[in-house]
């Protein structure tokens, strides 16, 4: 875990972690936590290195790379016994309650801590501490190393060398696990691939840095990080470029959106890659910036009308302005995609930080009755597919589809095998171009069987139709006739019965585990990652579990979910949210009781460590049947 | 195929009060799409809500009739997508200045080529009279309790600095007049705007059709009413800009124009710009071919349905192995 005052590059610290780990053929699983702020309060990142695939945060830190005095108070308490803690030796003699960014309600905290532990407020009475229960401190000369480093480049002003504190940090961290400095190296220069020599200056630090730790502190740690050979091809990726990358394979052309977090980088992302490589010769995505979700949600309509794939990407305030013009593509059918980052909530909430408690919303959203489809993505790799999948159901069942993903995948990113599109198929539905139209004859929402009816895109020949959000007869001329009204609420309504039939189980739910067995978890979302490593921490003690992963929240799979979970006794419901949204669901739409919930809403995801504790006290029998997770900072 | 104004005629009844300035909006939008030579399905006109609202549905071109005060940002969607389209947005003063003036104003920045023609009648009808933002302060229209207490917006001048390139005014009862200010708008290259001046015979018992006409101002020699409205171009106003130099005095004379209401009010054209580039253009600067291939017309699947998109641009980046 690595931490310092926003803005002082833990973001390209992380990032070169995370590159350098997986130059060395391991698997990587990093979260970003920060404040809803440009400068200075405290953020930082974890990450989790294995020889194996990491799906999730653990509680434990083994080394924790501090920038400034506050990431130590911050985290101390999460170093196990045998970790490090590699600390600016400048910041030792701070007063802990002096630390300006410490908020009162956390100063109260670090009271108490003190006054359990004994301690006086100086850091170093923390680091003492520390160092009884076995964890190694290393005090590193941060103003010495860099001005030697401003000396050898030349330049006067320590001021403009400061700033990579972040790549000593690294250093240090590295060279204490022993880790090949060239796989590093390597790092550095692709987080700096447009910077060469902003590159050449941070590659100096970081020899600096792994001279002076091999130098000063023989011993390391007694973890060491060693690299292997990766044969297969592998990606490290985060769940906002997951996303955009998944727009492109399913052939989005228009994205628009407003400035939110965590919803943002995904669009910008896809801004700086507007010119696309295609195989039918020049393509290109244009993303529009709007002026705020209101044009964001009907300027994407609108293009989706004119025959292109058409997204927009937003958080919870931002959803909640778009639901007028969400009722609307109801209405008038149309293949909308919206992917909704959710984050703490309610109002502004926690901007920053994680949530998973718009379920509801995402599903009840929007005035009267009308079908949708909600989608939601268990981990990054899931929210590729999805992303993509998420217009063919648009386009196919002729409806709004929203993509209901959060934070914690937003902003993670793990390692995986490179994404493979072989299967993936490109699906429109039924579209007909003017040369099968008979002028004046088309009917834009002609009564069919299955509900969804043919259509046309804006601007084709013979193809003059309307569309309005009033009720409309078949022409999408307003009617307000009782008998019209009837049979376009039931065509509307039954392309729910439509996807029941037509889109496959497999990419509605997944399932893992025991089939037979008594103990059920459901769940949705992020915490996917944390109950599988949990489960398999659990079936090694010999206990048995099942984990049904619903992906498709709206229209649930129902018989399914009731057949799965028939003969359960415990059903767990993990999610991170107060009531147990899910739970309220199954129980409206499947007759499911739950009986155990594991619920979280700190606004940080739910980690293996945590939910492992809580599945274990329900399968011991010793588990309230509501228990709340509190982890992280 | 040359198209006459009855080919764009829809058969769905006009649910307007008789004496809408409304029916005059549409026979002028159909005069002016049969004379530009267009046919129906190249257009579309996009509609927010209110009497306005229903308009499309009795003009055979496509017709989206959307939310209370969207229509520009769903046109905006349109367009970007198909910019082969003409794109049309209609709607009344409520939808444009009240509660869709965040995109009014904003639609200004990117002057897309769209045409929008708000319809002016300072009143919200449909839901049977309260004041719109263009009712003057202090007036009491027939349905208000009491006189209006808000000042009114000044919709030529707004657009003036918003940034629409092409800024008229015209009157729904001079059919003619609108029809060829449509015409100028349509064929305008950028974002046009058309302030259409109309009475609400039900609520709106003061800018009536007689006073617009000037019933109650006889010229005391002839006998005859004076007209409230004059033409900006029978007096010799040039509204054009003609290179760049001129645009901050062409736009400081049409606001000076827009200050202009009471007995004597202008209508025509106050504004033309075509000197600055319109979004497409500044799209295809960045994307060079999105003209030829927007994306609406892209492929996105072969024949086989899979995905045109390579991705291994994306993907190369993120590679650790």
């Amino acid at each position: 875990m690595a931490g310092g005052p926003q803005g002082a590059g833990v973001d390209s610290a992380a990032n070169i972690f995370g590159r350098a780990c997986g130059y060395g053929g391991l698997y990587v699983f990093g979260r970003r936590e920060y404040h809803s702020n440009i400068k200075g309060l405290h953020s930082y990142f974890h990450l989790r290195v294995s020889q194996k695939e990491v799906l999730a945060n653990v509680n434990d830190v083994d080394l924790l790379a501090a920038f400034d005095a506050e990431t130590v108070v911050r985290h101390i308490g999460e170093v196990v016994s045998g970790g490090g803690i590699i600390v600016d030796r400048e910041q030792i003699g701070t007063r802990v309650l002096g630390i300006p960014t410490l908020p009162p309600e956390f100063k109260d905290e670090v009271r108490k801590y003190m006054s359990q532990k004994g301690l006086d407020e100086n850091l170093s009475d923390f680091l003492d501490d520390a160092k009884k229960a076995g964890i190694s401190v290393f005090e590193i000369p941060y103003m010495d190393l860099l001005k030697t480093i401003a000396t050898k480049l030349g330049i006067e002003q320590i001021s403009k060398v400061t700033r990579m504190i972040n790549v000593l940090t690294t250093g240090v961290s590295f060279a204490l696990l022993d880790y090949d400095r060239g796989l590093v190296e390597k790092a550095v220069i692709a987080v700096f691939s447009d910077k060469p020599k902003v590159a050449e200056m941070n590659i100096m630090a970081l020899r600096e840095a792994y001279d002076y730790t091999q130098r000063t502190f023989k011993e390391g740690l007694p973890y060491k990080l060693a690299s292997l050979d990766a044969k297969e091809q592998r990606i490290f990726v985060s769940g906002n470029q997951a996303v955009a990358i998944g727009k492109i394979l399913g052939g989005c052309r228009v994205q628009t959106y407003y400035p939110i977090t965590p919803a943002a980088d995904e669009s910008e992302y896809l801004e700086a890659h507007e010119v696309l490589k295609t195989r039918s010769g020049d393509g290109g995505i244009i993303v529009i910036q709007t002026e705020d979700e209101i044009a964001a949600v009907n300027s994407a309509s609108g293009a989706a009308l004119a025959g292109a794939r058409a997204a927009t990407s937003t958080s919870g305030p931002g959803f909640s302005l778009m639901v007028e013009g969400l009722s609307w593509a109801g209405n008038c059918e149309v293949p909308l995609v919206i992917t909704y980052y959710q984050r703490g909530a309610p109002a502004t909430g926690l901007p920053t930080r994680h949530g998973q408690a718009d379920l509801r919303f995402a599903v009840h959203a929007g005035h009267g009755e009308f079908p949708r489809i909600v989608l939601c993505s268990g981990d990054i790799r899931e929210c590729f597919y999805d992303a993509a999948r998420a217009f063919n159901y648009a386009e196919r069942f002729q409806l709004p589809v929203i993509h209901l993903i959060d934070k914690a995948m937003a902003n993670c990113s793990q390692t995986y095998p490179l994404f493979d599109t072989g299967h993936f198929k490109i699906q429109r539905g039924e579209i007909l171009d003017g040369a099968k139209l008979e002028e004046g004859a088309y009917k834009r929402f002609s009564f069919t069987e299955t509900g969804v009816s043919p259509r046309v895109f804006l601007g084709t020949r013979n193809g003059v139709h309307w569309y309005t959000g009033d009720e409309h007869n078949e022409f999408g001329h307003i009617s307000e006739e009782p008998f019209n009204r009837i049979k376009m609420v039931e065509k509307r309504m039954r392309k729910l019965e439509l996807i029941d039939k037509e889109i496959p189980l497999e990419e509605k739910v997944n399932f893992f585990g025991d089939k037979d067995s008594e103990n059920m978890i459901v769940s949705w979302g992020s915490p996917k990652g944390a109950i599988l490593e949990a489960m398999e921490m659990l079936r090694a003690e010999g206990f048995s579990l099942g984990f049904m992963q619903l992906r498709m929240l709206h229209p649930l799979p129902k018989e399914y979910v009731a057949n799965t979970l028939k003969t359960a006794r415990k059903v767990i419901d993990v999610e991170g949210n107060y009531l147990g949204q899910l739970g309220g669901m199954l129980k409206e739409e499947a007759g499911v009781q739950v009986n155990f919930y594991v619920l979280k809403y700190t606004g940080r995801p739910i980690t293996t460590t945590e939910v492992y504790a809580a599945l274990k006290n329900i399968l011991s029998g010793q588990a309230p049947e509501r228990q709340v997770l509190t982890y992280g900072s | 195929m040359v198209l006459k104004l009855t080919d764009f005629k829809t058969d769905v009844f006009a649910d307007w009060c008789p004496g809408c300035g409304d029916f005059g909006i549409m026979t002028a939008l159909q005069m002016a799409l049969a004379e530009l030579g267009l046919e129906p399905y190249q257009v579309v006109m996009v509609s927010g809500i209110g009497c306005s609202g229903k308009e499309p549905h009795n003009i055979k071109v496509y017709g989206v009739h959307t939310l209370h005060g969207r229509a520009l940002p769903f046109a905006t969607g349109i367009k970007l997508a198909n910019p082969e389209l003409v794109v049309l947005a209609i709607g009344g003063d409520g939808d444009g200045l009240g509660i869709g003036a965040g995109h009014f104003v904003n639609t200004g920045r990117r002057n897309l080529d769209i045409t929008y023609i708000m319809h002016n009648n300072g009143v919200y009808g449909l839901t049977k009279g309260q004041a719109s933002p263009t009712l003057k302060l202090g007036l009491k229209t027939k349905a208000l309790p009491k006189p209006n207490i808000n000042e009114a917006v000044n919709p030529i001048a707004l657009a003036l600095v918003a940034g629409y390139t092409f800024v008229a005014r015209s009157y729904a009862y001079d059919v003619k007049h609108l029809r060829d200010i449509i015409k100028r708008a349509v064929q305008h290259k950028g974002l046009a705007f058309i302030d259409a001046l109309q009475p609400c015979p039900t609520y709106n018992d003061i800018n009536t059709k007689e006073w617009y006409a000037g019933e109650d101002r006889k010229d005391p020699k002839t006998g005859k009413p004076q007209s409230r409205l004059y033409k900006l171009e029978e007096t010799g106003y040039d509204p054009v800009v003609h290179s760049p130099a001129e645009e901050f005095q062409k736009k400081i004379a049409a606001m000076d124009k827009a200050r202009e209401w009471g007995d004597r009010i202008p209508i025509g054209t106050f504004y033309k710009n075509e000197l600055q580039p319109t979004f497409v253009d500044r799209i295809t600067n960045r994307i060079p071919f999105y003209r030829d291939n927007p994306p609406a017309k892209q492929r996105i699947s072969d024949e086989n349905d899979d995905s045109t998109a390579d991705l291994a641009e994306f993907f190369d980046d993120l590679r650790t192995s």
